[in-house]
């Protein structure tokens, strides 16, 4: 394998009985970046890094990961993968410090440093004060804190995060990515699955899931430029009428509120965005602002999600 | 390849946790001395003074000592003394009385003749226990008057159909409890033994820990043996527990050796602790984990010959008997305890627990795949 990616995975698929969780999946995740999966709840983001680490075969497909090959004999790569579960997943009736040092055994990290390893996790998650603390008790955040110094415990070449954050407060996620860039600098290659199209920004790359299959990946910049829509915001007096009244419009893909503020989606095929959203409500006896914008993430995020009948529109 | 760093990382691990399982923890101990103490006290099979009518219709020198050897033997206890059967029938059905003596007006000489019963028994059929200890009586009695009558030369030697005299060797005044401690040794050891390790994969499993586990690098044969071998330790100590309940409180000898009690104890908990991880790994909840274990427990107590002899049981119950590793270690605890028999001279029943161990352990290593699908 070239030592330029650590995850490449070709045509991966996942079938459970009918529903096809992750359908033909190519992937490349290139070493030393943070590699963002993007998608909705059943997306097939969990069950993608599940097959990565060797947890679910897969039905259909291979992958390479850190040169061992997946479906195989993952044993090889147990010690170079750190992974941290959606649901927490250590002991909770074990103190913090216990856990790190069942963690630290079971992957038979050499014991003269394994005492200043924990220490160092302790002091560097800010996990000190809780050392002998219940891992049960423990707050949203101070869990994620505990599993990531565990999922990390052992120098692993490659993370895997699935949906790290789902459960901790804004200031902990900023805390917790400030985390992931060193980690990312000092040469992990991390995969982080989220929701958040926040989150998602600050990947190097990211791929968008949808039922199973990658609608688009690309650096976040990328996926912004090439949405292949206009990105059209209204200003209006009654934006819930304005609404109404865009969304009767077959050309019009998509349109959301935020606030008193639309985002109307409208296929680039479309040559006068604007003057298409103004006739419209013009024609509704409707005053309002209107104004191309760039594509946030979560524009892209709507667009290819999209059925292809609304895309076309 | 076995890393005895992994393996103690699983045992240390397993201890930390069930230290602070007070529930379990609790189990461990009070689950012996209260089994031990309700079983001793409650199930008593040497059943004494029931309660008795005579209708002594003979009413001769013969019968009335027989109706004192009677009361003698503290089975029974006389209560009341009616003129005829009829009434007998009557205090039966009315549960005043357990068992009816009817004597017969030519009692003294259907003993000499034994073609005809000397004594009916009028019995309580609907509680079996004391229909088997009547039946137990039946010949007793009897046998103890002809053996007097004939020293008295009163009789002819006629009764040369030779009374069933019964000796109890090994439990001579017949306590339940001598019996019963030793097969609730290996009824206790099956029930927690199994129970703890059925549940402690699918628990792990059930909280989320196992996604976590089998992507280290521990193998599944340090995980299954990290996770026994604690339980070894705790079975051995609810041995001591038991054996020595049963001996203060009701002076159950250990004739044998302690050491071979340990080694046969030792061998039938790596069974049940194997067979336990074997359920672990085919269930999916501890619910069903518990529900699988019950399952085994109730033949491991009717079909052991902890309740029932086992030589008088059906030839199929016999051989589903034999499968169960409680049937040979109660012959091994009762050969130990009460025999003063040598583990060698029971090694059949200590070959077939390590094979029943390994089996199982070896099964469930296999079984338990380092995957979620």
């Amino acid at each position: 394998m070239s030592g330029e990616f650590a995850i490449e995975a070709r045509g991966l698929s996942k079938h459970f009985g009918a529903v096809r969780a992750v359908d033909r999946l190519d992937l490349k995740v290139p070493k030393g970046q943070i590699y963002g999966f993007l998608g909705p709840n059943g997306s097939g983001k969990s069950t993608t890094i599940r097959m990565l680490c060797g947890l679910l075969l897969p039905t259909e497909g291979s992958a390479t990961v850190l040169d061992t090959e997946i479906p195989g004999d993952s044993r090889a790569l147990k010690p170079r993968i750190g992974y941290m579960t959606q649901k927490f997943s250590l002991f909770g009736d074990m103190t913090i410090f216990e856990n790190l040092r069942f963690i630290a055994e079971i992957y038979s990290f050499p014991s003269p440093d394994r005492a200043s390893r924990i220490d160092e996790l302790l002091q560097q998650y800010n996990l000190g004060p809780q050392r002998d603390q219940l891992a049960a008790t423990l707050s949203g955040g101070q869990k994620q804190r505990v599993a990531l110094a565990c999922a990390v415990l052992h120098r692993p070449e490659l993370l895997l995060l699935d949906e790290p954050t789902s459960a901790v407060d804004p200031q902990s996620r900023r805390d917790f990515w400030a985390g992931l860039f060193e980690l990312a600098n000092a040469g992990t290659t991390i995969l982080v699955s989220t929701h958040y199209m926040d989150e998602a920004e600050r990947c190097h790359r990211l791929a968008i899931l949808d039922h199973g299959v990658k609608v688009a990946d690309g650096t976040p910049d990328d996926l912004q430029k090439n949405t292949g829509m206009h990105i059209v915001e209204v200003l209006a007096d009654d934006p819930y009428r304005a609404q109404a009244a865009l969304s009767t419009i077959s050309r019009i893909a998509s349109v959301t509120q935020l606030g008193i503020r639309l985002r109307v989606l409208i296929s680039t095929t479309v040559d006068d965005p604007l003057r298409l959203v103004d006739r419209a409500l013009r024609a509704q006896d409707m005053q309002a602002r209107v104004q191309l914008m760039p594509a946030t993430l979560e524009d892209v995020f709507v667009a290819v999600t999209m059925t292809p009948q609304e895309r076309a529109a | 390849m076995m890393s005895l760093t992994r393996l103690m990382a699983i045992v240390r691990k397993e201890v930390l946790q069930l230290r602070r399982d007070r529930l379990t923890f609790g189990m461990i101990v009070g689950l012996p001395i209260i089994q031990v103490l309700l079983f001793g006290y409650a199930i008593n099979t040497d059943v004494r003074n029931l309660k008795t009518a005579v209708a002594n219709q003979a009413n001769t020198h013969l019968s009335r000592q027989f109706v004192a050897e009677l009361g003698q033997t503290q089975v029974v206890d006389i209560i009341a003394t009616v003129a005829n059967a009829a009434q007998l029938k009557d205090l039966l059905r009315a549960g005043d009385i357990s068992i009816g003596v009817v004597i017969p007006h030519d009692f003294d000489r259907r003993v000499a003749d034994r073609s005809r019963a000397a004594v009916h028994l009028l019995v309580d059929g609907s509680d079996p226990m004391i229909l088997s200890v009547a039946t137990r009586l039946r010949g007793m009695p009897i046998a103890f008057d002809v053996a007097r009558s004939t020293t008295h030369g009163k009789m002819a030697a006629g009764a040369s159909a030779g009374p069933i005299e019964i000796r109890p060797y090994y439990n001579p005044e017949r306590r339940a409890p001598v019996n019963i401690v030793p097969g609730l040794m290996g009824i206790i050891l099956t029930m927690t033994m199994t129970l703890f390790t059925a549940v402690a994969i699918v628990r792990e499993r059930e909280r989320g820990n196992l996604e976590l586990l089998i992507n280290t690098p521990v193998s599944s044969a340090e995980l299954m043996i990290g996770k026994v071998v604690p339980y070894v330790v705790i079975g051995l100590v609810q041995l001591a527990l038991i054996a020595s309940v049963g001996r203060l409180l009701f002076d159950v000898p250990i004739r044998g050796s302690i050491v071979d009690l340990y080694l046969a104890a030792t061998a039938f908990i790596a069974a049940n602790l194997g067979l336990g991880l074997l359920i672990s790994t085919a269930v999916k909840t501890q619910f069903q984990a518990m529900q699988v274990t019950i399952f085994y427990l109730l033949p491991s107590i009717l079909l052991s010959g902890f309740m029932f002899p086992f030589d008088g049981m059906p030839r199929v119950a016999q051989y589903l008997g034999e499968l169960l590793p409680n049937t040979h270690f109660i012959r091994l605890t009762r050969g130990i305890m009460l025999r003063d028999a040598a583990l060698v001279e029971l090694y059949p029943e200590v070959v077939f627990l390590i094979g029943f161990a390994l089996i199982t352990m070896t099964a469930a290593a296999l079984r338990f795949s380092k995957r979620l699908d």
